[in-house]
């Protein structure tokens, strides 16, 4: 039966390990927990999930698996947040219709029917029907997962019934990262390292003192450097949500690699295109702002930009004021990327999209013009060339010119290259 | 001496906390501990040398921490200074060999408790070095080729502010709790410990009045226990009355003292702002 329930966590996508699974069985043995589905619950989840992120699919497969509810997979998947409801109607609007629309009515036009199709969208769901049926999902079904519904307990009662508080699942908030596999970007990512003597001298220079007590005629003089250590500062401006959703894992892959690798690591969220507001926090993104204007004052040149971003949109929405799908905007797009280009001379664009697909779509030009040619595929290829790119001064950016494998590209990014700043 | 931690007289530990420290404690297994700063994590480990009436060794990690440290270091730049002077200690190198927190906890003749602060604080690379360490109890001094094994597995608890990622290898020999924030209940019986005799009414309008303050949206750093406290005590100290809490008062609307919860400039004006936006919609 715990086996059963192993396997289930694991497949829920709970990284536990066998040693972990034996050492759970050693602490019921032991007689830790007394005979209670509650502090089962505790042991199981102490000794299996080592990540608070992970702390709401363990709440699901411990709900599904002693409640022989249904099976925690399709809660997992039925758990869709209101953002991608709405990236989905968004979606659904294609190509095709927007150009027809747009031949008919110009862009006032798109903009009310999109409006319209919004409006459509949000009655069908809740509704209950059947574009969300297709797809075999049923965000607000049976469970009864409604994201307004559960919240942070902070005004709860603390003895809650046993069975509450996986039910009640108040770690469903922390679950919106995953751990992959990283290592490979991790490594990419390592070549932007730069190594910096900062603070407080407390490594013993060894030829500093062989010189010093040498010169000092044999009698030992101690000389201390501070440590080396990464000073580099990145920046990361993460596109979010509509065409985005295909690119999701990979995002999050390269989120998790940068996240360990930087010290100095700041990450804003934008939506196709950065206008004159960002936001940190996805699920504040409409109340917590923070405005491009006091991006570029609080971090000076000397941080990296990396702009991560299919750049597949409606040329409207770079170049017209009140282009964005999801606000109005006083000024265009460009405006705004031209004035991040400006301030910050190291910078690329990361595109999940194959490099091949690129010139099928207008916005992914008129982007890779604005950044000034950086642009480059999010492959550990196109990740290399990148770093390469954001290691050199900002004026040395090849400008204009395509990302190829040609020798414009190759030449400084060979392993022998001499970086200014090592010491 | 007992073998069951149930929380003190000086902090609450919630059941599913006092089970995962029992089950660290049973099994020998270290017992990593993660949560809000300022909810108690480095004060629990204290609390359990206390409780269980057990020697305690604290090893800070900073960000230039090395594993190394915990364990030994050989401090040669004293030695070399010392054999220009020609004392004669330097014929021994055990002279020289400075014992870490690690070392030192595995020494005690008793079980002791061994805290290792704020893991997340140090190299990518620290927990990876802890490994054998953590698993076998013991390792090797290379400089007197002896083998340093525990008397008694020492109960270690470990804290982390999630600065950074810890190594899967790392994780799975540890237990993990995730401290939550403590709900209104909770908070009550952890100040009552902290000021025992405090007026009903002024805590239960502070106690208002700091959630009120924790809900603001766009805080950057939310108060927590140890503000909570803190600012008790400022409260206690200036004899504040319990209606200067009330927030049904436009005019009082910010809570006295309110230096003590928010610590961040910004906040400060964004609490400011929110609050005259409040008084003048009322």
């Amino acid at each position: 039966m715990l086996v059963r329930f192993f396997l289930g966590l694991r497949e829920a996508g709970v990284p536990a390990s066998v040693t972990e699974f034996l050492s759970l069985l050693r602490a019921l043995e032991a007689r830790v927990a007394s005979l209670s589905a509650q502090e089962f619950y505790w042991l199981g989840r102490m000794a299996l999930v080592k990540d608070e992120r992970h702390f709401d699919r363990y709440d699901r497969v411990f709900a599904e698996h002693f409640a022989g509810a249904e099976r925690a997979f399709a809660a997992l998947m039925a758990d869709v947040p209101p953002d991608w409801l709405k990236s989905l109607a968004e979606r659904l609007f294609t190509e095709e219709e927007r150009r027809k629309v747009e031949s008919l009515g110009g862009w006032d036009k798109l903009l009310e029917t999109l409006r319209e199709r919004l409006r459509e969208q949000k009655e069908r769901h809740e509704g209950g029907n059947k574009w969300i049926g297709t797809n075999g999902t049923s965000p607000f079904g049976s469970g009864g997962y409604n994201p307004e519904g559960v919240r942070i307990g902070s005004q709860g009662q603390r003895q809650r019934r046993a069975v509450k508080v996986w039910e009640a699942r108040e770690y469903r908030n922390l679950d919106d990262r995953r751990e992959l596999g990283t290592r490979n970007l991790k490594m990419a990512l390592r070549r932007l390292r730069r190594f910096a003597r900062e603070g407080a001298a407390d490594q013993l220079d060894l030829d500093g003192t062989i010189d010093a007590t040498a010169r000092n005629a044999g009698w030992l003089d101690l000389k201390l450097v501070p440590e080396r250590r990464n000073a580099v500062k990145v920046l990361l401006l993460l596109d979010i949500g509509g065409s985005m959703d295909d690119h999701v894992r990979a995002c999050e892959e390269l989120f998790s690699a940068a996240r360990s690798e930087f010290k100095h690591l700041k990450t804003f969220y934008f939506h196709n295109c950065v206008y004159e507001s960002l936001w940190q926090d996805n699920r504040r993104r409409h109340s917590a702002r923070t405005s491009t204007l006091e991006l570029l004052r609080t971090f000076n040149p000397d941080w990296r930009v990396v702009m991560v971003g299919d750049a597949t949109m409606s040329p409207h929405e770079i170049v017209q004021p009140g282009g964005s799908v999801e606000h109005w905007n006083d000024e265009p797009g460009t405006a705004w990327m031209q004035r991040l280009t400006a301030h910050f001379p190291r910078l690329a664009w990361l595109n999940p999209e194959p490099e091949e697909r690129w010139e099928w779509t207008p916005s992914v030009g008129m982007l890779r013009e604005l950044v000034g040619g950086r642009m480059f595929p999010l492959t550990l290829e196109g990740l290399d060339r990148a770093t390469t790119s954001l290691r050199r001064a900002g004026a040395a950016s090849p400008g204009g010119r395509p990302p190829g494998n040609g020798p414009v590209g190759a030449g400084p990014s060979g392993p022998f290259s001499p970086s200014p700043t090592r010491p | 001496m007992t073998d069951r931690f149930g929380g003190t007289d000086r902090y609450i530990a919630t059941p599913d906390l006092e089970m995962a420290v029992n089950a660290s404690v049973t099994l020998g297994r270290p017992l990593l501990i993660k949560g809000e700063p300022g909810t108690g994590k480095t004060q629990l480990a204290l609390e359990v040398a206390r409780s269980l009436d057990r020697p305690i060794f604290e090893w800070h990690v900073k960000s230039t921490s090395k594993a190394q440290h915990g364990l030994y270091e050989y401090d040669a730049v004293s030695r070399l200074r010392d054999s220009q002077l020609g004392e004669a200690r330097v014929a021994d190198i055990r002279n020289y060999i400075v014992r870490g927190k690690l070392w030192e906890a595995f020494a005690s003749e008793v079980q002791p408790v061994l805290l290792i602060d704020e893991i997340d604080k140090a190299d990518i690379e620290f927990p990876n070095d802890l490994l054998r360490e953590l698993d076998r109890m013991e390792f090797y001094v290379h400089e007197t080729r002896e083998l340093v094994q525990a008397r008694h597995r020492p109960v270690i608890i470990i804290t982390s502010n999630n600065e950074k990622e810890l190594p899967d290898a790392f994780l799975r020999r540890c237990f993990f709790h995730y401290i939550r924030f403590p709900d209104a209940e909770t908070m009550q019986r952890i100040v009552e410990v902290h000021h025992p005799g405090l007026k009903r009414e002024l805590l239960a309008e502070a106690l208002g009045a700091f959630y009120r303050v924790r809900e603001t949206p766009g805080l950057k750093k939310k108060p927590s226990t140890s503000e909570l406290l803190d600012w008790i005590k400022l409260l206690l100290a200036e004899d504040i009355p319990p209606e200067a809490l009330r927030s049904d008062d436009p005019k009082k609307s910010i809570p006295p003292l309110y230096g003590a919860l928010i610590k961040n400039e910004q906040d400060v004006h964004l609490f400011e702002q929110l609050v005259f936006l409040s008084r003048r919609t009322r």
